[in-house]
C-alpha cells in the first residue's frame, strides 16, 4: 500500500500550486482512504481508537436495516396500490427492483449535493472537511416519501447545510438537527408532496383515480388518525378499534405500513438502535427517555380521552409514523441535543411527550415527532443552562458553608 | 478521622511494560535542570558555564519570589546553558565529578522546628519546589496559608511505578518529610492510599496524618481527585500537594543534612527490552538510564513520567524531568495506515484501544495493549458529548469548562471549578476525546489566564 500512498502524497496539493485551495478536498479523500500517521503531539501521548469518522460510520451501519427495509417496502406498497401486492414477501424480486430505483437515486442525490455545498465551504473557509454529513446525507433519504422529486431533495439539502448548518460554523456548531431541517423546508414548502393521500404509496399520485382497487387510500396510520380529530362524518375509520384491527400493531412494527422511506420498521430501528448502544455511541439516556416521555403522554391522552384519537393504546404511538426512527436516529445528535447528563433525560422526556402532544391535539400536523425534536433542539441549550447554573450553585453554597 | 472514597468513573489504560521490581543502578554522568518543569517560573541563574557546584548548591532562582530556590542534583561542572526562543533557559547541563560533594546544613530534627525554620530549610536547599499549589498547579507561593496538605499515597496511571515497592525501608525517611509538612498548615496533612491493597509499612505506619482511601479505576490516584472528593477548593483557597515519593526525599534530605537528589524511577512501556526499576538522581541523562534497552525496530518515543501527562524526551539528548518518577518507551505511531489493510478507522481495530465498542478490540478488555502516539484520527469540532464525563470523576462539567477556557471567560471558568483541577486531571478527558482536542493545553491556558487574572 506503500506505492499508492506515496501516489497520493505526490498529488497533494501545496502551499503554491494552483489548487493549493482544494487541499480539504484532497484531505479529506486522503484520510478517507488512511488514517494519517499523525501523532501526538502535547498532552496525552497515547490516544482513543474513536475518532469522528468510526462515529459517523457506525451510525450509517445502523441504518442500513432501515435503509434495506424501506426500500422493499417501497416497492411492496406501490404493489399495493396497484392492487397486485399479496402478501408481503410475494414478488420479491419485483419489489426489490422498484424500491432500488425510487430510493437510490434520492440517497445519490442528497449525498452528492450535500457533499458538494459542505465541500465548498471548506474550500472556502479553508477548514477540514468534518465528517458530519455522512450521515444527514443518510438521514434525508429515510425521512421523505419515495415519491419526492429530485429537484426537491436537492434544494432541501442545501437549505439545510446552508442555513442548517454552514452560517452557523460548520459541524458541531448548528442549532438544530441538519435533517429535519431539510424535512421542515420540505413540509412547509411543498406540503402536498409531504402530506396528504397521494405520496405514501409509491406512484398512486400518478395513477388514475378508477386503476386504484377498492379501498385503498393511499393515506398514512397517523393521516386516517388525524382524521379522528376532525368531524365525526370525516372520520377515516368508525372507532379506534376499528382502526386498530385494520392495521394490527404486529405489522405496525415490523414496518408493513406506508410511510417516509426509512422510518416504518420498528424492527429495523431496533436493530440499528441496539448497535448504537452497544458500541456506546447513541445516548441511552435520551432514548429511553424520548420514549418514557411519548408514553406517559401516550397513557395519560388515553386515560382522559376527549376525541377517539386519544384512546389510543400508548404502545401502539411508539410503533407508528416516526416515532421509533425520531427516538433512535434524530433526537439523540450529540450537536443539537443537551449535552450535560441530566439535561438529557429532561431533553429526551419533553421531546417524546410533546411528538404525541402534537399528534393527538393537532390535527393539522398528523406527525409530531417532527416539530418536537425541532422545538427541542432549540430548548436544549436552556435546558443544559439551568442544569449548568444548578452546578454552579451547588459550589458557591459550599463556600458559603465551608 | 479517616475516610474512604468510592469512584463509579475512571478508566484503566492497560499497557504492555510494566516494570519489574529489581533495581539496577547504573553509571550516570551527564545531569539537567530544566526549568520549564516548573511552569511559570521565570529563573534567574546564579551560575554560569565552567563554574563547579556541588549537590545542593543553587543552580537558578525564581525572579518574583527570589527565596524560592533551585539546586543541582549532583556535584560537578556546569557544562552548557540550553537556551531556546527568546533566550528562554531550557536547561543547565552538569557533568558529574567522579566523587559526589554536598552542600551540607547539618542534621535537623523536624519535630523540633516551627514553621518558620521549617519553610526556611526547604527553601534555602532547594526542596521547596516538591511542594505544588492547587489552584494553577505551579510550585507553592511560601506566602500562601494552605488549608491543608494533600499527598496521594499511589499513583494510578498507567505503567505508574509502585509506591509501596519503591518507599519500601524508607519509612524514617517518609515520617520525617510528612512531620516537616504538618509544620506548614494549620489544617491536616492527607495521605490517600488505595483501599483494600496491602501497603508498606512507610504508607501504613506513619503518624500525624489523616489516612484516607480510595477505591476506583484512574484518576483515584490524582492527588486532585482526592482533593475534590474529600476538602474541595473553593475561590480563594489554596491547598499544597507533594508526591509521595518525594515527600520521602524532603525526610531524607532533613534527616541526613544534605540534599538527596536520588530517586528510584521504574523503566517502562512496551518497547522496553528489560523493564526494571532504576536508582539514579533527578535531571539524570535520559541515555545513560535507557541506553540500548530500547526495542529499535520501530520508531520509539521516549516520554519522561507517564504516558498521559509524561514530556517528550529526546532518547539521546533527553534528561529526567524533576517531577518524573517514570520512564515510558512507546512506538511512535506515525506510519499512515491504509484502510483495506485493516489498520485504519474503517478496519476491525483488534489492536486498538477505546472506551467504546466500536472497535472489535471490546473482545478483550482486559489484555495489555501495546498503544503507540498515533493520533487515531484528526482534529474536529467537539461532536460527541458524555465520553468525558464517564473518565471523569468530578463533580464538573468538563465540556463546558474547557470550551469556556478557550473562549477565555474567566468567570464562567471560575463558576465551573477552574480552581479545583489541573490539566493531568483532564489527561483521560484528552485520551477519550474523540475530536482530537489537546485538553490539557486548554486547562493550562485557562490556568495562566486565571493566574494572571485572580491570584
Amino acid at each position: 500500500m506503500k506505492s499508492l500512498e506515496k501516489f497520493m502524497r505526490k498529488l497533494e496539493p501545496t502551499h503554491e500550486s494552483k489548487w493549493a485551495k482544494f487541499h480539504p478536498v484532497w484531505d479529506s479523500l486522503y484520510t478517507f482512504a488512511f488514517t494519517p500517521g499523525e501523532t501526538t503531539k502535547k498532552g496525552s501521548h497515547i490516544r482513543d481508537g474513536i475518532d469522528l469518522k468510526r462515529t459517523m460510520f457506525m451510525v450509517i451501519v445502523a441504518l442500513i436495516p432501515c435503509l434495506l427495509f424501506g426500500i422493499y417496502n417501497t416497492g411492496h406498497w406501490h404493489y399495493f396500490a396497484e392492487g397486485t401486492a399479496g402478501g408481503f414477501m410475494d414478488h420479491f424480486g419485483d419489489k426489490l427492483i422498484y424500491g432500488l430505483l425510487k430510493v437510490l437515486p434520492i440517497v445519490i442525490v442528497s449525498y452528492g449535493v450535500g457533499l458538494g455545498v459542505e465541500f465548498i465551504f471548506c474550500i472556502r473557509n479553508k477548514h477540514a472537511i468534518q465528517e458530519g454529513f455522512l450521515v444527514t446525507g443518510m438521514l434525508i433519504p429515510l425521512i421523505v416519501p419515495a415519491d419526492i422529486p429530485l429537484w426537491m431533495v436537492a434544494v432541501a439539502t442545501v437549505f439545510a447545510v446552508v442555513l442548517g448548518k454552514e452560517v452557523f460554523g460548520g459541524t458541531g456548531m448548528n442549532i438544530v438537527n441538519i435533517a429535519l431541517t431539510a424535512r421542515a423546508f420540505l413540509f412547509f414548502g411543498y406540503p402536498t408532496m409531504m402530506s396528504g393521500d397521494k405520496v405514501w404509496m409509491s406512484g398512486i399520485g400518478d395513477m388514475a383515480k378508477e386503476n386504484i382497487p377498492e379501498g385503498v387510500t393511499g393515506a398514512t396510520q397517523l393521516g386516517e388518525l388525524a382524521s379522528f380529530t376532525g368531524a365525526p362524518e370525516d372520520f377515516a375509520h368508525a372507532s379506534i378499534s376499528a382502526f386498530e384491527s385494520a392495521w394490527p400493531i404486529w405489522e405496525s412494527f415490523m414496518g408493513i405500513i406506508p410511510g417516509s422511506i426509512g422510518e416504518t420498521s420498528v424492527l429495523a430501528i431496533l436493530i440499528g438502535a441496539g448497535l448504537l448502544l452497544y458500541t456506546g455511541i447513541g445516548s441511552w439516556k435520551i432514548m429511553v427517555s424520548f420514549v418514557l416521555g411519548g408514553l406517559a403522554v401516550g397513557a395519560l391522552a388515553q386515560a382522559t380521552a376527549v376525541n377517539p384519537y386519544m384512546e389510543l393504546s400508548a404502545l401502539n404511538h411508539m410503533v407508528i409514523g416516526g416515532f421509533a426512527f425520531g427516538a433512535v436516529f434524530m433526537i439523540t445528535d450529540p450537536v443539537s441535543a443537551a449535552q450535560t447528563s441530566t439535561g438529557k433525560y429532561i431533553y429526551g422526556f419533553l421531546g417524546g411527550a410533546l411528538s404525541i402532544t402534537i399528534r393527538v391535539f393537532n390535527g393539522a400536523y398528523p406527525e409530531g415527532v417532527m416539530m418536537a425534536i425541532l422545538f427541542m433542539n432549540v430548548m436544549a441549550p436552556m435546558i443544559d443552562h439551568y442544569v449548568i447554573q444548578s452546578n454552579i450553585k451547588r459550589r458557591l453554597k459550599r463556600l458559603k458553608t465551608a | 478521622m479517616s475516610r474512604t472514597i468510592k469512584l463509579r468513573k475512571g478508566l484503566d489504560i492497560k499497557l504492555l511494560g510494566e516494570a519489574e521490581k529489581v533495581k539496577s543502578t547504573p553509571q550516570v554522568t551527564a545531569f539537567a535542570i530544566k526549568p520549564p518543569d516548573f511552569h511559570g517560573l521565570m529563573p534567574k541563574l546564579t551560575v554560569k558555564v565552567g563554574d563547579k557546584v556541588k549537590t545542593g548548591s543553587v543552580i537558578f532562582f525564581d525572579k518574583y519570589k527570589e527565596e524560592v530556590k533551585f539546586v543541582s542534583p549532583i556535584a560537578g561542572e556546569i557544562t552548557e546553558i540550553v537556551r531556546g526562543a527568546k533566550r528562554k533557559i531550557l536547561e543547565v547541563r552538569i557533568k558529574a565529578d567522579a566523587e559526589n560533594s554536598f552542600e551540607e546544613f547539618g542534621i535537623i530534627n523536624p519535630d523540633s522546628m516551627d514553621e518558620a525554620g521549617i519553610k526556611k530549610t526547604l527553601l534555602d536547599n532547594g526542596l521547596w519546589p516538591f511542594i505544588k499549589m492547587r489552584p494553577i498547579d505551579i510550585v507553592a507561593n511560601p506566602n500562601d496559608k494552605p488549608k491543608a496538605i494533600f499527598v496521594s499515597g499511589f499513583d494510578s496511571s498507567p505503567l505508574a511505578p509502585d509506591y509501596d515497592y519503591v518507599l519500601h525501608g524508607q519509612s524514617e525517611a517518609f515520617q520525617a518529610g510528612i512531620t516537616a509538612l504538618t509544620k506548614l498548615t494549620e489544617g491536616k496533612v492527607h495521605l490517600t492510599t488505595r483501599a483494600n491493597a496491602p501497603h508498606d509499612d512507610a504508607l501504613t505506619g506513619v503518624k500525624g496524618v489523616q489516612s484516607n482511601t480510595i477505591v476506583g479505576k484512574h484518576p483515584a490516584g490524582n492527588v486532585g481527585t482526592q482533593i475534590h472528593h474529600l476538602d474541595p477548593i473553593n475561590k480563594g483557597e489554596v491547598v499544597w500537594t507533594v508526591n509521595a515519593l518525594d515527600v520521602a526525599a524532603i525526610g531524607s534530605t532533613l534527616l541526613s543534612g544534605k540534599y538527596d537528589s536520588s530517586r528510584i524511577i521504574a523503566l517502562t512501556g512496551s518497547e522496553v527490552k528489560k523493564t526494571e526499576y532504576i536508582k539514579t538522581n533527578i535531571g539524570a541523562s535520559i541515555a545513560s538510564l535507557v541506553g540500548d534497552n530500547i526495542k529499535s525496530d520501530d520508531d520509539v518515543r521516549v516520554i519522561s513520567g507517564n504516558v498521559l501527562t509524561g514530556d517528550k524526551v529526546d532518547a539521546a539528548d533527553g534528561y529526567l524531568g524533576f517531577y518524573h518518577h517514570q520512564i515510558t518507551a512507546i512506538p511512535e505511531g506515525n506510519e499512515p495506515q491504509f484502510q483495506l489493510s485493516g489498520g485504519g478507522w474503517l478496519g476491525p481495530g483488534t489492536k486498538k484501544f477505546s472506551i467504546n465498542r466500536s472497535y472489535f478490540s471490546w473482545l478483550t478488555p482486559n489484555k495489555k495493549r501495546r498503544l503507540n502516539t498515533n493520533l487515531n484520527g484528526e482534529i474536529r469540532s467537539f461532536v460527541v458529548t458524555g465520553e468525558m464525563e464517564k473518565v471523569f470523576p468530578f463533580d464538573i462539567y468538563p465540556m463546558q469548562l474547557i470550551k469556556s477556557t478557550m473562549y477565555n471567560d474567566i468567570d464562567l471558568m471560575e463558576n465551573l471549578g477552574i480552581y479545583e483541577v489541573a490539566p493531568e486531571d483532564f489527561a483521560l478527558c484528552e485520551f477519550v476525546c474523540t475530536s482530537k482536542i489537546d485538553i490539557q493545553d486548554k486547562i493550562r491556558q485557562g490556568l495562566d489566564v486565571i493566574n494572571e487574572e485572580c491570584m
